[in-house]
């Protein structure tokens, strides 16, 4: 029997008075795809440095491929790749120079694992003069991967790759992220994106220190156990200080061009006399309909607090 | 250029140059008083090199740019006073209290003790956080932060806020709680000019602009945009003009 990727039981982490993860477990299979998803100061970074070996938990176990990262992080460091939030390449170093040294320190050479990095590095290589610390942001988070992965490790633990990355860029990353999964490299990742949860095999939803949750991204879905209507419309705020006068309505939530919302218990809204009602009113390219719940509306539901 | 007092930005064929390269390629657009205008473009698009310019922080190569009434090559100070801004990441100190921060910012704006008081109370108590007015900023929760130096920003009543990404990272109640503050804001008569890597937050704003390798690509309202790009939402939008 192999080791699963990840296992963790009960780990903690407080700083001063703040937990910042408290008795979190979990276990991540070989070349699964685990994201780990919640806001600024969930505790996302906490528990990644604690797997990376570079910070001690106060209590609980961990390991990853089956050492453990306290007792044999030696050995956890030469199995994983780490691509930190902030970017830490050597700035003063050229793209070539740092892409040379992380192999070195790992005892390999470009050209050995070369195989591994080229779908990345190709987009990088007409600029391999160039200083580091000049790369526009999208080509620094190309090199931080490319360099994260040149030693070929077992898993990969990436602290928001996609946080202040435009839309464009982040489907592209996620896409090299699958075509890594696909050689068989177990994947940790962390992001406050939601809808991001839907390209992860499994993921937990992370709000402080704590997994709300951990599934599938489809079973997280279908356990929202409310019906949730959606109204598609040009003025929301408009809308919604409507909605909230409406009773029978629970909770109101803005989504774009569109408003969520749910009934109190035992309550059931027809979504035709609502949309004739708000027609009503005045309301123009209205289109009340029952819907499928997004990760971020499951994310809210199990924060359970109100948006004012 | 004719401006009928309606709008309170004015860009016509801004162009900023580094060395060879060109980051902002004749920009032009006007944002109207008291709209909510979203500035969108990719990672590199120029987008922090016109808010600079706009700010007064950094001159325009050529152009003409006119915020709050002012020239930014000629009376770059005076739209400082006129203009309010806000980051993820310049927020607020750290190791002040929440009141210390408003009286150092108020200070800054050059408010009186009795404004800054004023000013101080009013926003603390459209937060509901005016109890809690002796917290280090230090020991809040960053939806927290980021709700203050927004309150911090407009504090001054400037004709025109700035925030840039403010709810990067924030968390998904928090992040909505923000965008009913820019609503508050708006229809009290300050103009809020805000970018953002969100798309559904794109479509809470009256209009939007998207640029593309320095150049505005897009400018109209979100319903016009999907209608002209045949896109069910602004992601969509965004997509396709970015990468044609």
């Amino acid at each position: 029997m192999t080791a699963p990727a990840v296992w963790v039981e009960n780990i903690s982490k407080k700083f001063d008075r703040v937990k910042a993860v408290d008795r979190v477990s979990f276990a991540v299979q070989k070349g699964e795809l685990f994201g780990i998803i919640g806001p600024d100061g969930a505790g996302k970074t906490t528990l990644i440095r604690i797997l990376t070996t570079l910070l001690l938990p106060d209590e609980g176990k961990a390991t990853v491929a089956g050492y453990d990262v306290i007792s044999s992080y030696k050995k956890v460091r030469h199995l994983i790749g780490y691509m930190p939030g902030r970017f830490s390449l050597y700035q003063d170093l050229s793209v070539e120079e740092n892409l040379e040294f992380y192999a070195t320190v790992f005892g390999t050479t470009i050209s050995e694992n070369y195989e591994l990095v080229r779908d990345i590095y190709k987009h990088l290589e007409p600029f391999k003069n160039r200083l580091a610390g000049k790369l526009s942001g999208g080509m620094k988070q190309k090199l931080a991967l490319s360099c994260a992965l040149i030693h070929k490790p077992e898993l990969l633990f990436l602290d928001e790759p996609t946080t202040g990355v435009d839309a464009i860029s982040r489907i592209e990353f996620w896409d090299m992220l699958k075509r890594l999964k696909k050689r068989g490299i177990s994947i940790i990742v962390s992001t406050p994106y939601m809808d991001e949860a839907l390209r992860c095999d499994r993921v937990a939803l992370m709000q402080e220190g704590r997994f709300l949750d951990i599934d599938e991204p489809e079973k997280i879905i279908g356990k929202y156990d409310k019906k949730l209507y959606s109204i598609h419309t040009t003025e929301p705020y408009l809308l919604m200080e409507n909605l909230r006068e409406n009773v029978d309505i629970q909770s109101v939530i803005p989504f774009g061009d569109h408003v969520h919302f749910t009934t109190r218990k035992d309550v059931e809204i027809d979504p035709g006399d609502l949309q004739e009602a708000l027609i009503a009113k005045g309301f123009k390219d209205i289109a009340v309909k029952i819907i499928k719940p997004g990760i971020e509306d499951c994310f809210m539901d199990l924060m359970n607090i109100e948006p004012q | 250029m004719t401006d009928d007092g309606s709008n309170i930005i004015v860009v016509k064929d801004l162009v900023k140059k580094f060395g060879t390269f060109t980051a902002n390629d004749k920009l032009t657009f006007e944002v109207r008083k008291g709209e909510i205008f979203g500035f969108l473009g990719a990672n590199g698009a120029g987008k922090t090199t016109a808010l600079r310019i706009l700010c007064g922080l950094s001159r325009p190569t050529s152009g003409f740019v006119h915020v709050a009434g002012f020239d930014v090559s000629r009376h770059p100070e005076e739209i400082k006073k006129r203009i309010g801004y806000m980051s993820q990441k310049f927020s607020l100190y750290e190791d002040l209290t929440v009141e210390e921060n408003f009286t150092f910012y108020g200070g800054i704006y050059g408010l009186s003790r009795k404004q800054i008081k004023e000013q101080t109370n009013f926003l603390l108590e459209n937060l509901k956080f005016h109890k809690s007015k002796e917290i280090l900023i230090r020991a809040l929760p960053l939806g927290w932060k980021q709700k203050l130096a927004f309150s911090v920003a407009i504090m001054h009543r400037p004709k025109v806020v700035f925030l840039d990404e403010p709810t990067g990272g924030v968390d998904p109640v928090t992040r909505r709680q923000f965008w009913k503050m820019i609503y508050d804001t708006a229809s009290s008569g300050i103009t809020v000019f805000v970018t953002t890597h969100y798309m559904d937050e794109a479509e809470y704003c009256e209009r939007i602009s998207i640029m593309v390798d320095g150049r505005i690509k897009a400018l109209d309202t979100p319903a016009s945009l999907k209608q002209r790009f045949n896109a069910i939402n602004i992601e969509e939008v965004f997509l396709k003009i970015a990468r044609n």
